[in-house]
């Protein structure tokens, strides 16, 4: 995509985000015209959750904005195209949770990466790891949810995502060996 | 004010300092996108904020426990997985939409299973994911991840 196209993509996306925020604003002032009695649940709860919000989304932004900025893709690339067995794993969970954009992001690094013959297994749990493990994601996981729930998921997560990287692996080599032999190859 | 709200806003602060320190130019540019995400998130933000509001000023926690609570049972569980992997919302906004369906009466399983589907799995991102990394990959990852993450929150449930 090139540059312009996608900054009109996005302006376009900011508009449709406000837009549906107006007609939200609208519903819930004609709800609340219907119904009075609920005003005060609905005002305290909405002014008690944009505190929580306000107080950490601020900071969340810049430090997911200053790794973008210091972390370049190549890095990335760089460190993970090399390792491989549990180190490579390991490279690919730290390197997948640090706070660097979205995960639409990550599929080109993934492309490149399995082009350059890092194992399938790396990527996938790069790719989940990055998807739903990040830095700033599990600090407002605690906020909300609390450290036992937090760290719970965080756990099980990390197993389950090295399992299905493995697993996916083998199913995808196992295929493409298939592939071969019945291509007489 | 919480702890958590000054560790995090902590961090960011030693984080600029650093960056400036190391390069100033690109700690500008840092800022720069940090301001620029925020602003973009904002509409996002109030949008969540309100259903929140709305969801627990209107709707009975009775009503949010009979579909979503102990009760609910596995297909239950599914549904909220199923929603978790359609919607596309910041996973930073699932946590407090989370905190709200569980402070209401949700059961734990079913608050894990929509935030681990919400962030693991991309249906919107999902046909880029198939043509930049290829189907094979792209399907066997987001199914995969589906299963799992429904593992994950019967877990979460039989401890928590």
């Amino acid at each position: 995509m090139k540059p312009e196209e996608k900054q009109a993509k996005q302006k376009k996306k900011m508009i449709r985000d406000w837009l549906f925020l107006g007609i939200i604003i609208v519903i819930v002032v004609v709800l609340l015209f219907v119904f009075p009695a609920k005003t005060d649940a609905v005002a305290s709860t909405v002014q008690e959750y944009f505190i929580e919000m306000m107080i950490i989304l601020p900071a969340v932004m810049v430090i997911m904005g200053l790794f973008a900025v210091f972390i370049s893709d190549e890095t990335i690339v760089k460190h993970l195209g090399k390792t491989s067995g549990i180190k490579g794993i390991a490279l690919a969970l730290l390197i997948g949770t640090l706070p660097t954009g979205p995960l639409y992001i990550a599929f080109p690094m993934a492309a490149t990466l399995l082009k350059k013959g890092a194992r399938v297994s790396n990527i996938i749990v790069f790719l989940s790891a990055w998807a739903c493990i990040k830095i700033p994601q599990e600090m407002v996981e605690f906020q909300f949810l609390g450290i036992e729930f937090m760290a719970l998921r965080l756990i099980l997560t990390i197993i389950f995502v090295i399992i299905m990287g493995i697993s996916i692996e083998k199913i995808i080599t196992r295929n493409d060996k298939k592939i071969s032999k019945s291509k007489g190859v | 004010m919480n702890v958590t709200a000054v560790i995090i806003n902590g961090i960011a602060v030693i984080g600029i300092l650093i960056a400036f320190i190391k390069n100033k130019e690109k700690a500008i540019e840092s800022l720069k996108m940090a301001g620029k995400s925020f602003i973009k998130m904002l509409p996002m933000v109030f949008i969540i904020i309100i259903a929140i509001g709305l969801l627990l000023g209107f709707v009975p926690p009775e009503q949010i426990s009979r579909f979503v609570g102990d009760q609910s049972g596995a297909g239950g569980i599914l549904l909220v997985g199923i929603v978790g992997a359609i919607m596309h919302i910041p996973a930073l906004l699932s946590f407090p939409l989370a905190a709200s369906i569980l402070e209401s009466g949700a059961s734990v399983t079913a608050v894990a299973a929509f935030i681990t589907t919400l962030t693991m799995i991309g249906m919107i991102t999902l046909p880029l994911e198939i043509k930049i990394l290829g189907k094979k990959m792209a399907l066997l990852r987001n199914g995969i991840s589906f299963v799992i993450a429904i593992l994950i929150a019967f877990i979460m449930g039989m401890i928590l």
